[in-house]
C-alpha cells in the first residue's frame, strides 16, 4: 500500500536526519585556530550593500572597505593620519595643490603596482555621472570635480593627474583644511581598472575584487557573513597578524550579544541598550565607548508657522527637556548630554553651547513656562504638535520620555508618530508634513564644517527650512580662510547664531559601543570609530 | 431554516460542550479584566516614571504585574494590549467575513463564467505573497492601526471566499432554494434570505479561527517594528518588548505572553469546539 | 480517458496562470513604486546632480509605465533586473544563493512536521476524546499559540548561550548542527497545523461507511487505519501542503533574522524595507508562480487519489 510506504519512508527520513545531526560535531573558527590560522570574528551590524567603494554608502560597508583597501593616508590606531599608499606628500602654500608620492611597494592583491594613474582613474571613475556614485560630491573641493558631477563637463576634466607613475597631483577649486581626512575614505579608494574592464558590474565580488588593503575578499555569503583573507601583496603585511576576518552580518543588537556571548564573535558592532545595565556588571572590560562624531538631535521644520514663528517657543521645547535624565535613565549607555550641534572632539573646534546649559533644572522649566505662555500657549490653548521618529526601540523610547516632558513642564501633549526609517526620511526632506522630527547627524570628516554646513539655506540636507543670512555670511567667510584658527572664529561664531535661533534641540552625543573580547589585543578607542583589522590581534590565553 | 432558529439550535448545543464553555469563559474573564482594570488601577497607561523602571510585580501601589523599562505601569498596559489585540482582530476579522461572504455567495449563486471570474481575482490575489501586502499596508497607512487591519481584513477574506463558494455551490441545489426562485423571489434576495442564513455554522467557525491568526499578524508586525503607535500598546508590542527584556526582568516577557498564548488556545479550542459540535457528521460522538 | 482529461485540464490551468501572473506582476509592481521613500533616501540628503545620476542609471527618471514595459521586457528574456540596493548582483544571483537555503531549511521542518503532525493527528483521532487526545491537541495548540519570535531567541538563550550545544548562529559553523534549531523554531507551528487537519479528517473517514464495514468485518483497528483510513484522510492535507510548501520554501522572516539565516525571508523582507524594487518583484514573482504551479499539481494530485473527482 502506498500509504504505508510513504509513512515508513517519512520516518526513516526523520531518523536519519536526527542521526545526522546528532553524528555533526559543532565545528567551526576553533578547527582554523588548531590549524594556526588566526581568526577573527566581527559583528558588521546590518548586511553592508557593495564592495565597491564608490558606490558603496552604509557606514557596514564602509567598515568592511577599510579592511580591503587602502587610501592614500590612512589612520593610525590612535586616529591620527599617517601615509597609507602615499609615503609621503605636501601642500602648496596657498592650500591649492597636493602632491602625493606613492610607496614603490604599494601593491594589488593581484601583485601588480598601484599607480599614481590608478588614483587618478578612480578619483575620476567617482565622479563620473554613469557610476552613479552617492559621494559624488565627496570631492567637490577638487577643480572641476560638480560640473562634471552635473554632467557639464568629462571626467578627464577633473583636477587630477600623475606627474609619474609615482607622484600624484591633486588641484583645489579653494583651500579645504580637512581635505587630507576626505582621501582616507573609501569614496577616494583606488580601484583597479582593469578589472573593472574584464567583470564590469560584478568586479567587486568575490573572486573579482581586486583590493589593495591589508585583506581580500573571500568570500561573501549574502545576509550572513563577509569572509576577508591576508592580502599577502599588501606593503605592510608583515604586520599584520590575523590571517582570516569574517565580519558578520548582525542586524539584531540582541541577537548579535547572543552570538557574542555564545563565543561566536570577538567584537560587536554595538551594544543593546536593555543589557547595559548587566554587562557593566558581569563584563566591565570588554565594554568599549568612546565618544563618536556624530549628534542626536530633535530638528524642527521652520515651515510649520507656529515652529517657524515663534523663536520663543522653540527655546521652551528645548529648554523642558531635561537631557540629563534622557542618558542616565532612558537611553543609559554612557552617551554625554549634547548642548551644542558639533560634537565636542572636532579637530580645530570648540563648539559653543546652549545657554541654559548651566541653570538648575527648576530654572529652566520657569523659563520654558514663561516662555511657552510668552509664545501665546497654556492650559485653555495647549501647542498641538507631532514628534516623528522612526521605527526603533531606542528612538520610541527616547520619544515617550520627551513627550512626558512636555506634559509634564508645558502641559500639552504631543502625537508621536513612528514612521519606518525611508517614509520619515522622506517626509523630512518634502518639508512639508513635517513638524518635530528625530534625526541624527554624523561627521563624513572631522571638521565642524561637515555639521554645521547642512544649515546653510542653500544646503541639499537643509530639513529645517532655516534660513539666516547672518550665518550663510559666516559660513562663507570661513570658507574663505586658509589659517586654520580664523577659520574656527567664524565656524564657531556660526554655531553660535544656530544655537540661539533654537532650530535644533540636540539631544546627545554619540558614542561607539562594542563589546571586545579579551582575546582581542591592539584595540584603541578613537572618535572616528575605525578599527582597522590590520591593527588588530588575538591572543588565546587558554 | 430561519437565521433565528438556527442560532437557538446552536446556543443550545454550545452550551453542552465542556471545551467550548470554559474557552468562551475564560476569555470572557480575560476581556472584562481588560476593560475593567484600568478603572481599578490608580496608574495611567501612559505616564512614565523614570525611577522605578523595570519593577518586579508586587501588591503595593498596585504594581500588580510590575512597570516596564520607562517605569509604566504593565497591569494598565496589558489591559490596553488585551483591548486592542483583540478589538484589532476581531475588527480584521468582521471585514473578511462580511467581504468574504458576500463574495463567495455571489460567485457560488451566480456560478457560469461570473463565477469563473470571479474566481480567478481570487487566485491572483492569492498569489501574492501576504506579508508583501502587510508591509506595504503599513508604509502607506503607518498612522492608523485600525485601518491596517480593515486592510489586513480585506486580504484574508480570499479564504472565506473559497468556502462560503463551495457551500453555495451545494445548497443552491437544494430544494429551498429552488423553491424560492421559482416563485420568482429575486437573486440577491435568495442569497441574503435563504443562502447566507445557512453558512452560519461554517462561518462562525472560520471566524473563530481568523481571530487568532489576526492576532498572530499584529504580534508579528509588532516584530518588525510596524506595530501599533506609541505610547498605544498591543499584545503583540508588550511581548516583543519583552523579549528583549526576558534576563533582565522576565515578567516584562512572561505575562503578556501567557495571556496571548491563552487567548490564542482559547479561541483555537472554541473554533475546533464549534466545528466538532456544528459538523452534523461529528455530532453522533 | 482520464489521463487525457488529465491532461488537457493541466494544460487549460497553466495557460489561466499566464494572465494571473502578469496581473500579480503589475499589482506587485505598482504597489511597490507608491510606496513613499525612494530605494536611494536616506538622512543624508544627496546633492541635486549625484541623486539626478542615480536616478538616471535606475532609469527611474522615467515614466512609470515605461519603466514598467522596460521591466517586464526584461522579465520576457528571462532578466529580473539588477538589485537596487546590492549594487554587485542582479536578483537572479540574490534568489538563487537564497533559495537553496531556504528550500532546505523548509523541506526539513516540513517533513518533520508531516511525520509528527500526522502521527499524533491520527492517534488523536483514535483515541478521541480521551486523555491522550486532549494532550495533544492541547500541545499542538501550544505551538501555534506561542509567536515564533518568542520560541526562537528563546532557543537561542538556552541551547546557545547558556548551555553552549548548539550554534547561535548560521555563519559561525559549517556543520549540520546549526540546522537543529532553526529546523525547530520552523516546524512547531506546523506540527500544529498538520495535527489538527490529520485528526479532522481521520475522525471523518473512521465515521464513514466503508470503514465501518471494514470493522464489522473484524479487521483490527490499525490495518483499518494502514489500508483504507489512511490514504483519503490525508487529502485536506494535500491542499494544506501546496500554499504550505510556498511558504516554507518563501523562507520565514523570524526565525531567518534571530538565526542570521542568509534565506528568502529577510531578503524580501528587507528589500521591501529598502524599496529594492527589482529584488522584491523577482521574489513576489516567484512565490506566485510557485503558489500558482503547487496549486495546479495539488489538483491532478486529488484527481489521482479521490476517485471521485473527475477533471471535465
Amino acid at each position: 500500500m502506498a500509504a504505508r510506504r510513504v509513512i515508513a519512508g517519512i520516518l526513516a527520513a526523520v531518523l536519519l536526519l536526527a542521526l545526522a545531526l546528532v553524528v555533526l560535531e559543532r565545528g567551526g573558527p576553533a578547527d582554523d585556530t588548531a590549524n594556526g590560522v588566526v581568526t577573527l570574528n566581527r559583528g558588521v551590524g546590518p548586511e553592508p550593500e557593495t564592495m565597491d567603494p564608490h558606490r558603496a554608502k552604509t557606514v557596514q560597508a564602509h567598515i568592511v572597505l577599510h579592511d580591503l583597501f587602502e587610501g592614500l593616508l590612512r589612520y593610525s590606531p590612535g586616529g591620527d593620519i599617517v601615509g597609507g599608499a602615499a609615503e609621503r606628500w605636501q601642500v602648496s602654500d596657498d592650500g591649492l595643490e597636493y602632491r602625493f608620492w606613492l610607496r614603490a611597494d604599494a601593491r594589488w592583491s593581484t601583485g601588480e603596482p598601484v599607480t599614481a594613474e590608478d588614483f587618478v582613474y578612480s578619483f575620476r571613475r567617482l565622479v563620473d555621472p554613469a557610476t552613479a556614485a552617492f559621494y559624488a560630491n565627496h570631492i567637490s573641493a577638487v577643480v572641476n570635480a560638480d560640473a562634471i558631477v552635473a554632467g557639464e563637463l568629462p571626467p578627464d576634466a577633473l583636477g587630477v593627474e600623475a606627474a609619474n607613475p609615482r607622484e600624484l597631483v591633486v588641484r583645489l577649486r579653494q583651500p579645504t583644511p580637512y581635505f587630507l581626512s576626505l582621501l582616507t575614505q573609501p569614496p577616494t579608494f583606488p580601484v583597479d581598472r582593469a578589472s573593472i574592464e574584464r567583470h564590469g558590474d560584478a568586479f567587486a565580488r568575490p573572486g573579482n575584487l581586486v583590493s589593495n588593503g591589508a585583506y581580500v575578499l573571500a568570500d561573501w555569503t549574502l545576509g550572513s557573513v563577509l569572509e576577508l583573507e591576508r592580502n599577502v601583496h599588501y606593503w605592510d603585511d608583515a604586520a599584520t597578524s590575523i590571517d582570516v576576518v569574517r565580519h558578520f552580518v548582525t542586524p539584531e543588537p540582541s541577537n548579535e550579544l547572543y552570538r557574542y556571548r555564545a563565543g561566536e564573535l570577538d567584537i560587536t558592532a554595538t551594544i543593546p541598550s536593555e543589557a547595559f545595565p548587566r554587562l557593566k556588571e558581569e563584563r566591565p572590560d570588554e565594554i568599549r565607548t568612546a565618544p563618536l562624531l556624530g549628534v542626536y538631535f530633535y530638528g524642527m521644520n521652520l515651515n510649520h508657522p507656529e515652529l517657524g514663528g515663534k523663536r520663543a517657543l522653540r527655546e521652551a521645547l528645548s529648554l523642558a527637556i531635561d537631557r540629563e535624565t534622557l542618558v542616565e535613565k532612558v537611553v543609559a549607555r554612557g552617551e554625554p548630554p549634547a548642548y551644542s550641534f558639533v560634537p565636542p572632539g572636532v579637530d580645530n573646534y570648540e563648539p559653543p553651547r546652549l545657554k541654559f546649559e548651566d541653570e538648575a533644572p527648576a530654572d529652566r522649566h520657569a523659563r520654558a513656562k514663561r516662555l511657552y505662555a510668552e509664545a501665546g500657549y497654556g492650559p485653555d490653548n495647549p501647542l498641538e504638535i507631532e514628534l516623528r521618529y522612526n521605527t526603533s526601540e531606542t528612538h520610541e523610547r527616547i520619544a515617550i520620555a520627551v513627550q512626558e516632558m512636555w506634559r509634564e513642564v508645558l502641559g500639552f501633549e504631543a502625537t508621536l508618530i513612528n514612521e519606518e526609517f525611508r517614509v520619515l526620511v522622506a517626509n523630512v526632506q518634502a518639508m512639508e508634513i513635517t513638524e518635530i522630527f528625530r534625526l541624527n547627524w554624523t561627521g563624513e570628516y572631522n571638521d565642524a564644517h561637515a555639521f554645521l554646513n547642512i544649515f546653510a539655506s542653500d544646503s541639499s540636507s537643509n530639513m529645517f527650512g532655516y534660513k539666516n543670512e547672518e550665518y550663510d555670511a559666516l559660513l562663507e567667510q570661513a570658507a574663505a580662510q586658509t589659517d586654520l584658527s580664523r577659520r574656527r572664529l567664524y565656524l564657531e561664531e556660526a554655531e553660535r547664531v544656530l544655537l540661539a535661533d533654537h532650530v535644533v534641540m540636540p539631544i546627545y552625543f554619540y558614542i561607539s559601543k562594542h563589546l571586545v573580547s579579551p582575546k582581542v589585543r591592539g584595540w584603541r578607542d578613537n572618535v572616528l570609530d575605525y578599527h582597522y583589522s590590520q591593527h588588530l590581534d588575538i591572543v588565546d590565553d587558554r | 431554516m430561519s437565521a433565528t432558529s438556527a442560532l437557538g439550535a446552536l446556543g443550545r448545543r454550545l452550551a453542552g460542550s465542556r471545551v467550548v464553555v470554559v474557552s468562551a469563559s475564560i476569555l470572557f474573564a480575560i476581556a472584562l479584566i481588560a476593560l475593567l482594570g484600568p478603572l481599578v488601577s490608580p496608574h495611567s497607561y501612559q505616564a512614565t516614571s523614570l525611577d522605578e523602571r523595570l519593577a518586579a510585580p508586587a501588591l503595593a501601589d498596585m504594581r500588580l504585574f510590575g512597570t516596564d523599562d520607562l517605569g509604566r505601569d504593565l497591569f494598565v498596559r496589558t489591559t490596553m494590549g488585551v483591548q486592542v489585540s483583540l478589538l484589532v482582530a476581531v475588527v480584521s476579522s468582521l471585514v473578511s467575513l462580511v467581504i468574504g461572504v458576500i463574495y463567495g455567495a455571489i460567485a457560488g449563486y451566480a456560478g457560469g463564467r461570473t463565477d469563473a471570474v470571479m474566481m480567478r481575482i481570487v487566485d491572483t490575489l492569492y498569489a501574492l505573497p501576504f506579508i508583501f501586502f502587510v508591509i506595504l499596508l503599513m508604509v502607506y497607512f503607518g498612522r492608523n492601526f485600525l485601518l491596517i487591519f480593515v486592510a489586513i481584513g480585506a486580504i484574508h477574506w480570499l479564504d472565506m471566499a473559497r468556502i462560503v463558494r463551495g457551500q453555495t455551490l451545494s445548497l443552491k441545489e437544494r430544494e429551498f432554494v429552488e423553491a424560492a426562485r421559482l416563485i420568482g423571489v429575486r437573486p440577491m434576495t435568495i442569497i441574503l434570505r435563504h443562502i447566507t442564513p445557512n453558512l452560519l455554522g461554517v462561518v462562525v467557525v472560520y471566524v473563530t479561527l481568523t481571530v487568532p491568526q489576526a492576532m498572530l499578524v499584529e504580534s508579528f508586525l509588532s516584530f518588525l517594528g510596524l506595530g501599533v503607535q506609541e505610547p498605544q500598546t498591543s499584545l503583540g508590542s508588550l511581548v516583543n518588548g519583552g523579549v528583549r527584556q526576558m534576563e533582565q526582568a522576565p515578567w516584562v516577557l512572561l505575562i503578556p505572553a501567557t495571556i496571548l498564548a491563552v487567548i490564542l488556545l482559547c479561541f483555537n479550542f472554541l473554533g475546533d469546539g464549534l466545528r466538532d459540535l456544528l459538523d452534523p457528521r461529528g455530532a453522533d460522538r | 480517458m482520464q489521463q487525457r482529461g488529465a491532461i488537457r485540464f493541466a494544460l487549460t490551468r497553466l495557460l489561466c496562470a499566464i494572465p494571473t501572473l502578469f496581473f500579480v506582476i503589475l499589482i506587485a509592481f505598482l504597489m511597490m513604486h507608491a510606496a513613499p521613500g525612494g530605494p536611494f533616501d536616506d538622512e543624508r540628503a544627496l546633492p541635486p546632480d549625484a541623486a539626478a545620476n542615480i536616478e538616471r542609471a535606475y532609469h527611474l527618471d522615467e515614466p512609470l509605465l515605461t519603466q514598467f514595459g522596460r521591466y517586464f521586457g526584461g522579465l520576457l528574456r528571462g532578466d529580473l533586473g539588477p538589485s537596487f540596493r546590492y549594487a554587485d548582483y542582479t536578483v537572479a544571483e540574490l534568489i538563487g544563493g537564497a533559495l537553496p537555503v531556504s528550500a532546505l531549511l523548509g523541506a526539513m521542518s516540513l517533513v518533520i512536521a508531516l511525520a509528527a503532525g500526522v502521527a499524533a493527528g491520527v492517534l488523536a483521532a483514535l483515541k478521541r476524546n480521551s486523555i491522550a487526545d486532549r494532550l495533544i491537541t492541547g500541545f499542538a495548540l501550544t505551538g501555534i499559540s506561542i509567536p515564533v519570535f518568542i520560541v526562537a531567541p528563546l532557543l537561542v538563550l538556552v541551547f546557545a548561550v547558556r548551555l553552549g550545544w548548539l550554534p547561535a548562529s548560521w555563519a559561525s559553523t559549517d556543520s549540520g548542527a546549526r540546522l537543529l534549531l532553526p529546523v525547530i523554531a520552523l516546524s512547531l507551528p506546523q506540527i500544529a497545523y498538520i495535527m489538527r487537519l490529520t485528526r479532522g479528517s481521520m475522525i471523518e473517514v473512521l465515521a464513514s461507511d466503508f470503514v465501518r464495514t471494514a470493522r464489522a468485518q473484524g479487521l483490527d483497528t490499525w490495518s483499518i487505519v494502514r489500508h483504507h483510513a489512511l490514504k483519503p484522510a490525508m487529502l485536506p492535507l494535500l491542499s494544506y501542503m501546496g500554499p504550505a510548501i510556498a511558504a516554507v520554501l518563501a523562507g520565514s522572516v523570524v526565525v531567518e533574522q534571530v538565526f542570521g539565516i542568509p534565506g528568502l525571508g529577510q531578503l524580501f523582507v528587507r528589500g521591501a524595507l529598502n524599496r529594492d524594487y527589482t529584488l522584491v518583484l523577482g521574489i513576489v514573482i516567484l512565490y506566485a508562480s510557485l503558489v500558482i504551479f503547487l496549486n495546479l499539481l495539488v489538483d491532478i494530485l486529488y484527481g489521482f487519489l479521490d476517485p471521485r473527482i473527475r477533471h471535465r
